[in-house]
């Protein structure tokens, strides 16, 4: 009872007079302040978790980022990384080009689908072949969220986007692309693996997947690779609450979660 | 000095190695593959990379992913596949990265394409344009150093003639001013202190400490060319101060205009020569200088008539000025055709100055 009377004596009329310590230290000391993305989005989770991995690993002080275009590009403003934004598509070159002179860094790409799978379809495939030792992240919400909810390579059939208003038709509209099974079907990676954040055990799997990447890269053992499933509920026109449910529902019953290669413990 | 028989390709590869070019990128297209070819072999001994990119669009943004980082780095193509990497040029114009576009052309067709680029936005490339391959191996140096200096790509543009003629040449380093320190190359070193960099043609700056944002960046960098107009500007004028005709050419057209100049100085025409080195800036109050006491001013450019836009716009009277090149392609669609000829283009001076009938 004594300890439920204390707990009640706590006034939450307002804010708290001094922040918590405990929620201080919880909050990425490498992101530098709020972004603009819409509420329930996924892709500020994803940011999130990409961040913590570097601090965890102790390589934030050689870490380099090349961010394509799309909602999450407004990350450079608030990502603590020295960051290069890319043309559309071609943030997989850029990578190359900085990790070839700059080969003790840790170089990541931060692309959407439309990003990487629609326009950038060759950079990452060619990147992956070469075997360039670098990390692509892909926020895949299988919309162009930015430009308001198109069809991108990745959107399911039977989805509605604003360019496939009767849903995705394979008729119409081809098939979508399973990229990170393309990728891992060429020699060249270390690592690739297709997590989701639509479930606290998604995002903590999600962690794990990003840290072997990382870990990959680290080991010289080529591309690795790390799709993560995000929530694109403005994209998608569901409210932002069911934004975990849609996703869980639609693209995760399509494209798998799960490790495809993990060299890890091989010997080269 | 010891001279070494080398191809253009060859010698430029040695002037950009020794210039401090690490990394290059490039996609095979005559006759630029000899470039590629030789940086393949030269540039791995010498330190760097050399990357056979599956295209144009993948060599030159991988270039900017080497210039960002801080490295010297170069690529490169002719004209198609230059149209490729606009794109990225201008985003390399925009975000500031420097580095070096080799444009081994087929032929004169690609001044637009060099000095008024296809890209977005408003920015301009310094295009130097060397009549031979020892001038070639100068400007090839200069290029880096301009780019580094002004923090934007620069372009060589050279053509057939420059990338497979093979001369005896002594690739020497330039002795160029200092540069500034590279601090805002990305290495990754000041990531999560609060000051870490990003290279970005928006430019608005991380949330705690604003850029300049589109505007102001945009603003800067439209008025950073507006310096390099007046600061860069390089041409070469032959006897032009008595001259009543001046014969305007550039690249190695003009090394072709320039024996027909001197051959008919010493049949006593009051004839000289004017050639812009940099095509972008164009130097035309040197021009119009060159051209002012002059009756008549002819272009002689192997396209349809490219730069005489520019010859127009500053020749000091602009009424004066007669196209006497043109479109000149060789069977393979690869290198000059017959107009890039002595014998053709004396012709053609002498019709123009009312002399001779033209007979083409
Ligand atoms: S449009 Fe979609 S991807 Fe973009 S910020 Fe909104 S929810 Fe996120």
């Amino acid at each position: 009872m004594t300890q439920r009377t204390t707990l009640d004596l706590v006034d939450t009329s307002g804010p708290p007079t001094a922040p918590s310590t405990e929620v201080a230290s919880a909050h990425p000391s490498l992101i530098l302040g709020e972004h603009s993305l819409c509420p329930g989005c996924g892709e500020p989770v994803a940011l999130r978790l990409i961040l913590e991995t570097l601090q965890e690993l102790g390589v934030v002080q050689r870490s380099i980022g090349v961010v394509g275009h799309g909602c999450y590009g407004s990350f450079v403003r608030i990502m603590d990384i020295d960051v290069l934004q890319c043309l559309h598509g071609r943030a997989p070159s850029c990578a190359t080009g900085i990790k070839r002179v700059r080969p003790d860094s840790v170089v990541f790409t931060m692309q959407g689908d439309g990003d990487m799978v629609n326009e950038g379809l060759q950079e990452v495939l060619h990147t992956a072949a070469r075997g360039e030792n670098v990390t692509c992240i892909l926020l895949n919400n299988g919309v162009f969220g930015d430009t308001g909810g198109q069809q991108t390579a990745t959107t399911v059939l039977g989805q509605r986007t604003k360019t496939s208003l009767e849903g995705r038709a394979a008729a119409e509209h081809g098939y979508p692309i399973p990229i990170s099974d393309l990728v891992a079907s060429l020699q060249g990676v270390g690592y690739v693996a297709r997590g989701a954040v639509s479930t606290p055990g998604g995002v903590a799997q999600t962690k794990r997947m990003l840290r072997r990447a990382f870990e990959s890269q680290l080991a010289g053992e080529g591309l690795s690779l790390v799709e993560i499933l995000t929530m694109c509920p403005t994209g998608w026109f569901v409210p932002a609450s069911e934004g975990p449910g849609y996703q869980s529902e639609s693209m995760e019953t399509v494209y798998g979660i799960g490790e495809l290669v993990s060299r890890r413990g091989e010997q080269s | 000095m010891s001279l070494e028989l080398l191809s253009g390709s060859v010698a430029i590869t040695r002037a950009a190695i020794t210039a401090g070019c690490r990394f290059f990128a490039g996609y095979p297209m005559s006759p630029f593959t000899g470039l590629l070819e030789a940086m393949s072999r030269e540039l791995g001994p010498a330190g760097g990379t050399c990357i056979n990119a599956e295209s144009e669009i993948e060599g030159v943004n991988m270039t900017i992913g080497a210039a960002a980082a801080g490295a010297r780095a170069a690529t490169g193509s002719c004209g198609q596949g230059i149209a490729l990497m606009q794109e990225a040029i201008a985003e390399g114009a925009l975000n500031e990265t420097p580095f070096v576009v080799f444009n081994m052309a087929r032929n004169q067709q690609d001044y637009f394409q060099c000095t008024r680029g296809g890209g977005w936005g408003d920015y301009r490339t310094i295009t130097l344009a060397p009549k031979d391959i020892h001038e070639a191996v100068e400007h090839t140096q200069l290029l880096f150093h301009l780019a580094d200096l002004h923090r934007a790509p620069t372009i060589l543009y050279g053509d057939p003639l420059l990338a497979q003629t093979l001369v005896g040449v002594d690739v020497q380093p330039l002795e160029l001013d200092p540069l500034p320190a590279k601090d805002w190359a990305l290495d990754g070193s000041l990531s999560g202190t609060g000051r870490s960099r990003q290279v970005w043609t928006w430019a608005m700056g991380k949330a705690t400490d604003p850029g300049l944002g589109p505007d102001g960046h945009w603003r800067a960098v439209a008025e950073k060319f507006d310096r390099i107009a007046e600061q860069e500007q390089r041409h070469e004028a032959i006897a032009v101060e008595d001259a009543d005709t001046v014969v305007v050419a550039f690249g190695s057209a003009a090394k072709f205009a320039e024996h027909v100049v001197e051959e008919l100085r010493a049949e006593g025409h009051r004839i000289g020569l004017f050639r812009p080195i940099t095509l972008w800036p164009f130097p035309g109050a040197a021009l119009a200088e060159a051209t002012r006491r002059a009756r008549r001013v002819l272009v002689f450019e192997l396209n349809a008539g490219q730069m005489l836009d520019d010859v127009r716009q500053w020749a000091h009277d602009r009424d004066t000025v007669r196209f006497v090149g043109g479109v000149s392609i060789g069977e393979s669609g690869l290198d000059y055709g017959p107009l890039l000829d002595v014998p053709v283009i004396k012709q053609r001076v002498l019709a123009a100055l009312d002399l001779e009938p033209a007979r083409s």
